[in-house]
């Protein structure tokens, strides 16, 4: 579960190039929702992300996951909580270690790192299995550097990561924007999966309506960020892309050709 | 090159191992370029070497320099850290306030040991000519740390140091404390810079303020010739690589400096060694013709994101 109330951030603060990014944003997640944000570039997307996965500190306004309050937790001590599957495939893994030991970077998430091996039988074993449902054939490669995988391997290695332990909440930044439509496909389709498979809290932030209606159960728009459309249920399933447009343009009170094509 | 010359390169390829390992960790390990070595390496002879000369016993003069070398990292750690400065400006900082510290606990600019009990004195008793003990203690001392060292990068806590050099946005997703881990590194990579120090004052019987000038060159050194050669694929590859290399590094100075036709000079060392380096950094990767040569692959494998 997730309570978000009254979120505000603002960048730059006290300078000329102060923008307000998040003004007072209100939003509640119960467990197990697979929630997809959308809105135009500046509405808040990604800020909003980042502020629950604690890279940026707000001004005012709460987060709770679960019964904990996190909103001055730092990125790291909400990891346990939060998992998070970046824009750029470079981001979310590390290219000079090998896959094995990325994933046991990942497996390592939330608990206390000492001086045990990282890795051992069990854990590859683990990993093998898990990197086998992605049908890759990643799990012959586990020794290879992950630098050497492409831009598709390597984000469905992240989608792995993230999901690898138990979390509250997954977060999913454009994590197919980098991708060739072919390749953001198969990362969604196995995005849904597993998001289906461990019943996992889920927001997916998007550029694309049509990925924003076709997958999770909820989507919310979000502008001049604060939420200012949230669709579930039988509504949702009526809607289409023209739909959400209109939608958007009667927020911008203008006709929106160039986003249609952005967006469409 | 006799013996004693060729002896004599091994045991001080050995000791600065020791520095190439603690080089290691920090420019390739953490991505931090650390000068501080420069002021550690002086730093943990003048502790070793003014405790002995007080009367103390010579292990724990050893580990007391061990300790200062780990506090000196530290302090370029909080000053990077804490404030913002840049890794290169914190360790310069660190490293010229070292030289006032050294000074003051000599409390001059040269301390003498040569009379006094050291660590290899406990090994006097064994039947090995004192010619070979240096080396064979420095070895001993050198691949222990080897071994603490890619074991601990192996560990838990060491795969997330590596992901903090290589992918510090990742690390911390992946609930890695950045700081606390560059904090733990640079202090390991200087406690073995120390430990150096501290082993280089009683094998040769004195401590000097000045010990330490170049001392990081050499260590890059170490790490870069180590990288070349060798082109290692483990952790443990990587830690033997850079002890092997500035072995390495010795013979070939002192060959060098041996080989009359090339009218070299002892003191022309500072410049080879600047040059080498040089030459190493400018070409690197895939396109250096010179490490394609020497490792047989175009690609190299790095543990931190330290790719030059």
């Amino acid at each position: 579960m997730i309570r978000v109330r009254d979120l505000t951030v603002t960048f730059h603060r006290g300078t000329p190039m102060e923008t307000p990014a998040l003004r007072g944003l209100d939003l509640d997640m119960p467990a197990g929702q697979f929630l997809t944000v959308i809105g135009s570039n500046g509405a808040g997307k990604s800020t909003l992300l980042n502020a629950v996965a604690g890279d940026v500190v707000p001004l005012a306004g709460n987060i709770v996951i679960d019964d904990a309050d996190v909103t001055r937790w730092p990125a790291p001590r909400r990891s346990g909580l939060v998992a998070r599957v970046f824009q750029d495939p470079m981001v979310g893994t590390c290219e000079t270690l090998t896959i094995e030991e990325n994933l046991a970077l990942a497996a390592a998430r939330g608990r206390s790192r000492g001086l045990r091996r990282a890795l051992d039988r069990e854990l590859r074993e683990e990993f093998r299995a898990r990197l086998r449902e992605l049908g890759l054939g990643l799990e012959n490669r586990l020794g290879d550097r992950l630098g050497l995988l492409s831009g598709g391997q390597r984000q469905a290695v992240s989608l792995l990561m993230a999901t690898l332990r138990p979390m509250k909440v997954l977060l999913l930044d454009e994590h197919t924007a980098a991708l060739d439509p072919k390749t953001a496909d198969f990362v969604l389709e196995l995005t849904n999966r597993i998001v289906a498979e461990h019943r996992l809290t889920t927001l997916m932030v998007t550029h694309s309506m049509r990925q924003a209606l076709d997958f999770g159960e909820r989507t919310v728009m979000l502008h001049e960020g604060r939420v200012v459309f949230d669709v579930a249920g039988n509504e949702r399933l009526g809607l289409d892309v023209p739909d959400l447009l209109a939608e958007f343009a009667r927020l911008r009170g203008q006709a929106l050709t160039d986003d249609a094509l952005l967006l469409g | 090159m006799s013996l004693v010359a060729f002896l004599g390169a091994i045991e001080i390829g050995l000791v600065f191992g020791l520095v190439g390992l603690g080089v290691f960790l920090s420019f390739r390990v953490l991505d931090f370029p650390d000068l501080t070595v420069d002021g550690s390496f002086p730093l943990g002879a003048a502790v070793c070497a003014t405790l002995i000369v007080g009367g103390v016993d010579p292990f724990l003069a050893t580990a007391a320099a061990v300790l200062a070398g780990g506090l000196a990292g530290l302090v370029t750690a909080f000053l990077n850290i804490r404030f913002n400065i840049l890794h290169l400006l914190a360790s310069i900082l660190t490293m010229i306030a070292l030289y006032s510290i050294n000074l003051r606990i000599m409390g001059r600019p040269n301390v003498a040991i040569i009379t006094e009990p050291t660590v290899l004195t406990a090994f006097e008793g064994l039947s090995l000519p004192y010619l070979y003990l240096k080396p064979v203690i420095a070895a001993v001392v050198v691949i222990a740390a080897v071994l603490l060292v890619a074991r601990f990068l192996a560990s838990d806590y060491g795969l997330a140091m590596r992901a903090t050099g290589a992918n510090p946005r990742m690390a911390r997703a992946q609930g890695v404390e950045t700081k606390q881990t560059t904090y733990v590194g640079m202090a390991i990579s200087n406690a073995l810079v120390g430990l150096a120090g501290a082993l280089f004052a009683q094998m040769n019987g004195f401590a000097d303020v000045t010990l330490g000038t170049g001392t990081i060159v050499v260590g890059l050194a170490a790490v870069i010739v180590g990288e070349a050669v060798f082109g290692a694929r483990t952790v443990l590859g990587w830690c033997l690589a850079c002890v092997a290399g500035s072995i390495l590094y010795r013979l070939a100075v002192a060959f060098a400096l041996n080989a009359d036709f090339l009218g070299l000079q002892a003191s022309d060392l500072n410049l080879v060694t600047a040059v080498l380096v040089t030459i190493a950094l400018v070409l690197p990767g895939a396109r250096n013709p010179f490490k394609n040569l020497l490792t047989g692959r175009a690609n190299r494998r790095s543990p931190g994101g330290a790719q030059q």
